[in-house]
């Protein structure tokens, strides 16, 4: 971590001297998890009629944020001030109360009831004799969108809209709660460009009336088009914050991304081999269109990406849990036919999940179970299971792996985070596999588990493991990567060697910004 | 000590002994090997279909239609053993497993193929299991003196001092510990209820777990058939009419949770075992027929919260994942 804090000494600027008065403020806010800290004295202000752009990183702390604000999570640390006044949001009642109101990538609003229901759930107008006011729900609902220039019947049903049109109404139930403060999560994410011009004019509306906007994107363009001040977020800090005017990109592409990483990552000097798996054209009905690598013995593939790139679809798929459209794997030179997720383990492809407790782990069954899971075939005697051999199996790996656990038949749910990784990495080199495609093999464990993670990987490499790894962290893609591809949207947006590999590239790449 | 009262068979052991103790001071003899024996032979039919219910279970499914596939196997096999008594009790007996893992393989199927959820499945089939044997009895009951001598001796024989129903008991017990923990379908079992994604994940076809699941309930539920028309010497369309209930409160008493993926074998034996000790001793130590039933209601619904919140506990660490989770999210 020491090159975090070389860069960060230089890099916060003083914040925006505005003469009106922020309506809110957040100082030192800190949030802690079980073995992660997802924010670190944070500090930022949202001034009335301004945009302030939030950006970051996957798991920057950007959701986390938002999750405060809205009263969902309680910080551990550090004030949050609203017209100067230090408040608590008990919960997100208590947020909305305030005047916070968010907008998600997903509005969180309800499909089978009206626009006019979602508009006013839980503040509807009450007649005198206490029930719905129906009349004034719906002319409200009218006058509402009317104000953002959209002509939506209030009384058709949600499922109807297009997803734009969904934005409309959670922006109508902003300002029905009369809130002062929008937060708009990556709010063009599913958009088209018309639909994002209409959102902009619509946002350009909220600044006029004094609202206060935290507008959280991937897309410069965006952020530049519609935002005045700009908050950089790294590993839970704010590295960075200022008048967006005054900053070009590259130096915001420098805060996002700013760390050192040939210092946190040694790389292991491995001797690449021949051709081992190749994807030829590999296509998604929906996910993904024409990818194509070849991966050799002993490399490490990095597969990088934002978020919905389509990059643990792709793996998913490579790994038969869904079928591709269209597309041809070839390992060893022999056409490969993958069906279902065991055919892909017979063949010796295996996948690391990133969700560990969803995808990877029975959490009742006991360590030396899970272990065996995909090994049984191995394990069992003419079709008896033998826990003698699950034993020595789980054994062997869990002695590799470091894993620390009283015993290996308790049940996986009662580890910590970092020893369930080992677990499902042990589980998946269990099977003694070709190729290994590992999904955000560091996701959410602490420091001390990513190192020893990492320097896993670089063994299994030497051993002539072929490895795909999926992160969306950077310093981890250049640390351990021979060769990075990027996707974008489905797409390959790229292929870099390790050689032409920079942070700034990647970004690039990923978001689409030339 | 603390460390064997963590384990819940150990627990439900001691409870059922305590509560043997208590009622033998009510009713002298309660305590006594014969009656004991008598209240296992009286318990074999709910531990044989609490064990199947256990399999569908374990799966994070549940199979509501074994009463009713009981009822329909029972009258098939009642009314083939009056109208063909030279028939040999073997094949009658492979007919009632072969029926009832026909019927548990419908539900197996729909909720396979149709990926229909189990508890409207089996909900649906329980109503048309029972409508079949109304068909096919016509409405009609088949009486003991229809039946067979040895359609009717065979369970009730003592072999080293227990009845053949008791052995049968014992013997499936047995058999679904070996199928649960020494065959890799057992551990399909546990990890598509443990876990569903991870088990896809692991190369494991939960569909065909679920349905193999489904299939082994209606089997023995099918042979359960046979035995209880034999054992009270009637077969009509109601019989054992709510009993799936009893087989679901058996597994949840004996902690195997709803939820799927945890459970033991004698978890669900000792489940069965501790509402047939209830059943037996609330008529002897005299409690008046119409609050037995409330009775045994709050009993059940007591063990259960007993059991909610020893899985509480045990998931403490699981909910703490997931807040974390949360946050990368």
């Amino acid at each position: 971590m020491n090159g975090v804090t070389k860069i960060q000494d230089r890099s916060p600027q003083p914040a925006p001297t505005t003469e009106a008065m922020p309506i809110l403020e957040m100082r030192g806010i800190s949030q802690i998890f079980p073995g992660v800290k997802a924010l670190d004295g944070v500090s930022i202000k949202l001034y009335p009629g301004q945009v302030t752009a939030l950006i970051g990183e996957n798991g920057a702390g950007k959701s986390t944020l938002v999750k405060i604000l809205t009263g969902i999570y309680r910080p551990n640390e550090g004030e949050i001030l609203i017209d100067g006044v230090p408040t608590t949001f008990a919960s997100a009642q208590a947020a909305i109360d305030a005047g916070v109101t968010a907008i998600h990538q997903e509005t969180v609003l309800f499909d089978e009831l009206s626009v006019a229901e979602n508009i006013f759930l839980g503040h509807a107008p009450r007649t005198r004799f206490g029930t719905i006011d129906w009349r004034k729900i719906n002319s409200g609902a009218k006058a509402l969108m009317l104000q953002l220039e959209s002509e939506i019947d209030p009384t058709i049903r949600l499922r109807d809209l297009s997803i734009a049109q969904r934005h409309l109404v959670a922006i109508a139930r902003a300002l029905s709660v009369e809130a002062r403060i929008v937060i708009m999560d990556e709010p063009t994410a599913a958009l088209s460009r018309k639909e994002i011009d209409d959102l902009f004019r619509i946002v350009e509306g909220l600044k006029r009336r004094g609202k206060a906007i935290l507008f959280i994107s991937h897309k410069f363009d965006e952020v530049y088009e519609i935002a005045e001040n700009f908050v950089v977020f790294r590993d839970g800090r704010a590295v960075g914050q200022g008048r967006l005017k005054q900053t070009p990109q590259d130096e915001i592409v420098r805060l996002m991304v700013g760390r050192d990483v040939k210092d946190v990552f040694p790389k292991v000097e491995v001797a690449i081999g021949a051709p081992v798996f190749r994807v030829e054209n590999y296509c998604h009905p929906t996910e993904f269109r024409d990818i194509s690598f070849e991966l050799r013995r002993g490399e490490i593939l990095g597969l990088y990406g934002l978020i919905g790139a389509g990059r643990s679809e792709l793996c998913q798929s490579l790994f038969g849990v869904t079928r591709p459209s269209s597309g041809q794997l070839v390992l060893e030179g022999k056409p490969l036919d993958i069906r279902s997720s065991g055919d892909a383990i017979r063949a010796g492809i295996v996948y690391v999940p990133e969700e560990r407790g969803r995808h990877g782990l029975a959490l009742p069954m006991p360590i030396f179970q899970n272990m065996s899971l995909p090994s049984l075939g191995k394990t069992s005697r003419s079709g008896f299971l033998k826990a003698a051999n699950e034993l020595a199996l789980a054994r062997k790996y869990a002695e590799r792996l470091d894993l620390r656990a009283a015993a290996l038949s308790v049940p996986v749910g009662t580890l910590s985070g970092g020893n369930q990784q080992k677990v499902v990495i042990g589980k998946w080199l269990a099977t003694q596999p070709k190729v290994i495609i590992l999904d955000e093999p560091t996701k959410g464990i602490d420091i001390g588990s990513k190192a020893a993670v990492h320097a896993f990987i670089g063994e299994l490499a030497a051993e002539g493991l072929s490895i795909v790894m999926v992160s969306s962290e950077l310093p981890e893609i250049l640390g351990m990567s021979d060769r990075v591809m990027v996707m974008r949207e489905g797409l390959a947006a790229g292929m870099f060697e390790r050689e032409a590999l920079s942070a700034e590239a990647l970004v690039r790449a990923a978001t689409g910004n030339q | 000590m603390n460390r064997l009262l963590k384990n819940r068979e150990i627990l439900l052991t001691i409870i059922i002994a305590l509560m043997i103790a208590g009622f033998s001071t009510r009713a002298p003899g309660f305590a006594e090997p014969g009656n004991l024996a008598n209240i296992f032979n009286d318990t074999s039919i709910l531990i044989i279909l609490a064990l199947g219910q256990m399999t569908v279970i374990l799966t994070k499914s549940i199979d509501l239609s074994v009463a009713a596939n009981l009822a329909f196997t029972g009258m098939a096999v009642a009314m083939t053993n009056a109208a063909y008594p030279d028939l040999p009790l073997a094949l009658l007996i492979v007919m009632a497993i072969g029926i009832g893992a026909f019927l548990g393989a419908i539900n197996g199927y729909l909720v396979w193929a149709l990926r229909i959820p189990p508890i409207v499945v089996t909900l649906g089939t329980l109503t048309i299991y029972r409508g079949m044997a109304f068909v096919l009895s016509g409405g009609g009951w088949v009486n003991a003196h229809q039946m067979g001598p040895t359609f009717l001796n065979i369970p009730r024989m003592p072999v080293l001092g227990l009845p053949i129903l008791s052995w049968i008991a014992i013997l499936i017990v047995l058999g679904a510990w070996f199928v649960l923990n020494r065959l890799p379908f057992g551990r399909a079992a546990y990890a598509s209820g443990g876990n569903p994604t991870a088990a896809i994940y692991a190369g494991i076809d939960i569909g065909w777990t679920k349905f193999l699941a489904f299939v082994v309930s209606g089997a023995l539920a099918g042979l359960s058939g046979y035995l209880w028309v034999s054992r009270y010497a009637v077969a009509y369309v109601d019989i054992a009419a709510g009993f799936e209930l009893d087989t679901v409160a058996a597994c949840v008493i004996g902690g195997i949770s709803i939820a799927g993926g945890i459970g033991s074998v004698a978890g669900a034996v000792l489940g069965a075992l501790f509402l047939g000790v209830i059943k037996n001793a609330l008529p002897v130590i005299g409690i008046s027929p119409f609050a037995q039933m409330a009775i045994s209601g709050i009993v059940i619904v007591l063990a259960v919260v007993f059991n909610a919140r020893a899985e509480r506990k045990a998931g403490r660490i699981i909910l703490r994942d997931r807040g974390a989770r949360e946050v990368s999210a």
